[in-house]
């Protein structure tokens, strides 16, 4: 069978769920493979075993995280240029993405990004779907030239186990000055919320300018459900929630098994980022607003008097 | 300094967008379309670079005849130039095609700074500006959300979703920026006025000394298979709160869904 590349998205050896996806969408393409790169590739181990990586390439040049991405991309072309993948999977975040846009050039292959979606075609080559136009429309697609490159969006298959005994096998991969070129000077760590990931999430609770700046009530119900929090556009740029939480178009696209909307009005780009949540709830003091158009169930109402009345109601049901 | 705004012209997203049923291309002509929202962001970060030290502005489109509103849109905003690369062979490329065109205009516009959106508002898979540093051999940092140039040093913060990180470069550099990166102003009348007379030049394929077998549908490296609109969803159950009997009403519901 023939070999299929995963880069592993993770921080410090923790092996985020994301990766277990794509081990498990690789397990339909062929062979697993997990390239990983940075410290800590015996914390991930486990991890890559259960979810069916037969093998386990380790990139630990200290390059490699210094210099932004250029030097991943060009690490990933000297390993895809030995074992010759079938195709390559990679997390479709900021990161990843660029990656991936650089290997397509330097590999001469087909690339698509943020797949919902990959199955197995004629001659076991990628079928991927796509969620386009702000959710309104899937293509499926397939790619025509060189090594299929595909970027999967979290959630887009259940992690299936698949437990193998992988070996690491450590490469030297060579870095060129071009790719050290821009470097990062310092780096501040956002504090840890204690919340699901954002994009992660299977419930996620999102405010927008209808919270009046007070996320408090958003916040507790997001915590009696287990949820993470996310914010409108208007919700950020009014300075009530960081940028890291937003939803929609420019901000995180999110695919939950329910979200909750309150205060928020439903705008088009918004709509991009949650249209194909598979439940979608919303709570607003105005009935005509567009939000509703997509719920399953919705509230007209005050969302400072139905969001703490919900929660208290959900943490007397749940004791 | 030579800074150069990659910038697109794309349907409008409030406008209903649609698949041309013949090739499953994006219907360009069917809809009304704008520069890009995103790419504002990208004008703007220019201009501010310009005129905090010196340089001169051009905006670089790859499109059809109407995309030159997108520049016309940059020149108003204060934009010294633009170049509009159009050709009958572009319809249909990838992102990977596009990237390729990019990249031999810029070299022919010997840029020093490229400014890029974060993503194109209809196709958004963020990865033109990657492809193109990649072409060129530059440096690139995506998804700034301030920029700074002194000299030929860059400086720019980037608000990831793990840190809010320093990234220093050189010139010459390629650059993309976020919509956190300063609002976009507005073109005043004199700036209206003034783009009328500012150059704005055509080229071809050929100018750039590219063939037509190596952009355009027929090169594309992905292939459409199918398009299916989505189903819409089926109406939901809407209730009015009045005393507290919203939130029953809404956990109930969440409860017989198994979320609780
Ligand atoms: C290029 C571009 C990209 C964009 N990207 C994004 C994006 O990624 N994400 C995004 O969200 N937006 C994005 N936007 C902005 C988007 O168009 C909307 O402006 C934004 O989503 C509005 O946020 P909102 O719904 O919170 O605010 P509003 O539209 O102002 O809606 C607030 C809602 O709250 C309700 N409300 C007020 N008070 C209460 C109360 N006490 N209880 C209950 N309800 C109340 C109101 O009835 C109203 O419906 C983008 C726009 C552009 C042009
Ligand atoms: N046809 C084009 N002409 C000029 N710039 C483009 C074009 N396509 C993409 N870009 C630039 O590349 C960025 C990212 O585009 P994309 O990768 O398509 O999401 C955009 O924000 C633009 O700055």
């Amino acid at each position: 069978m023939s070999n299929v590349l995963v880069l592993v998205d993770h921080t410090g050896g923790k092996v985020r769920k994301t990766t277990a996806e794509l081990l498990t969408i690789a397990r339909r393409l062929g062979e697993p493979v997990a390239v990983y790169i940075g410290e800590g590739v015996q914390d991930a181990l486990p991890t890559l075993g259960q979810y069916g990586a037969t093998k386990v390439i380790a990139l630990t040049n200290p390059e490699l995280t210094q210099y932004l991405v250029a030097p991943k991309a060009e690490a990933l072309q000297q390993v895809a240029a030995k074992i010759e993948p079938a195709a390559i999977l990679i997390s479709s975040n900021a990161e990843g993405k660029e990656i991936a846009a650089r290997l397509a050039v330097k590999l001469e292959s087909g690339l698509i990004t943020d797949a919902v979606d990959v199955q197995v075609g004629d001659n076991n080559s990628p079928v991927t779907t796509q969620s386009v136009f702000a959710g309104n429309y899937s293509v499926q697609s397939k790619i025509t030239h060189g090594t299929p490159i595909i970027t999967v969006k979290p959630n887009a298959a259940t992690p299936e186990a698949a437990e193998t005994s992988p070996e690491v096998e450590e490469f030297d991969v060579a870095i060129s000055d071009a790719a050290k070129t821009a470097r990062i000077t310092d780096s501040k760590p956002r504090e840890a919320t204690g919340r699901p990931e954002l994009t992660e999430a299977a419930i996620i609770v999102s405010g927008g300018r209808g919270t009046g700046g007070d996320f408090g009530p958003v916040e507790a119900f997001a915590d009696s459900l287990g949820a993470a929090v996310g914010a409108s556009r208007a919700a950020v740029d009014s300075g009530w929630y960081p940028h890291a939480y937003q939803v929609g178009q420019t901000g995180k696209t999110v695919s939950p098994q329910l979200y909750v909307a309150a205060g928020i009005s439903g705008a088009i780009q918004h709509r991009a980022g949650m249209q194909t949540s598979k439940t979608i709830v919303a709570v607003n003091k105005d009935e005509e607003a567009p939000i509703f158009e997509l719920v399953d169930f919705g509230v007209v109402g005050d969302l400072h008097k139905v969001l703490p009345a919900a929660t208290e109601e959900v943490t007397k049901r749940k004791s | 300094m030579k800074i150069v705004v990659c910038a697109k012209f794309v349907p409008d997203a409030t406008a209903d967008r649609r698949f041309r049923s013949e090739d499953n291309t994006v219907d360009r002509a069917g809809v009304d379309g704008l520069l890009s929202e995103l790419d504002e962001y990208a004008v703007e970060t220019a201009l501010t670079v310009k005129e905090a030290g010196d340089g001169e502005v051009t905006i670089l489109t790859v499109g059809p005849e109407q995309a030159a509103d997108a520049i016309k849109k940059g020149l108003q905003m204060g934009a010294d130039a633009g170049v509009h690369v159009n050709d009958e062979g572009i319809h249909g490329s990838d992102a990977v095609a596009t990237s390729l065109i990019l990249a031999k205009a810029l070299s022919k516009l010997e840029a020093d700074l490229v400014v890029f959106g974060m993503a194109s508002t209809d196709g958004s898979m963020g990865v033109v500006p990657a492809m193109v540093s990649e072409r060129l051999g530059l440096p690139a940092v995506t998804l700034g959300s301030s920029v700074t140039v002194d000299g030929d040093k860059v400086t720019i913060r980037r608000d990831g979703d793990t840190a809010s990180d320093t990234i220093e470069g050189t010139l010459p550099l390629v650059l993309s920026v976020s919509d956190q990166s300063g609002e976009p102003r507005y073109p005043s009348f004199k700036g209206i006025m003034a783009a009328k007379k500012k150059p704005v030049e055509t080229w071809t394929l050929g100018d750039l000394e590219i063939s037509a077998d190596q952009v355009g549908g027929s090169s594309a490296w992905t292939e459409v298979v199918e398009v299916t609109a989505r189903p819409p969803r089926s109406a939901g159950t809407i209730v009015t709160d009045e005393d507290g009997s919203g939130a029953t009403q809404l956990v109930e519901f969440l409860s017989t869904n198994k979320f609780l």
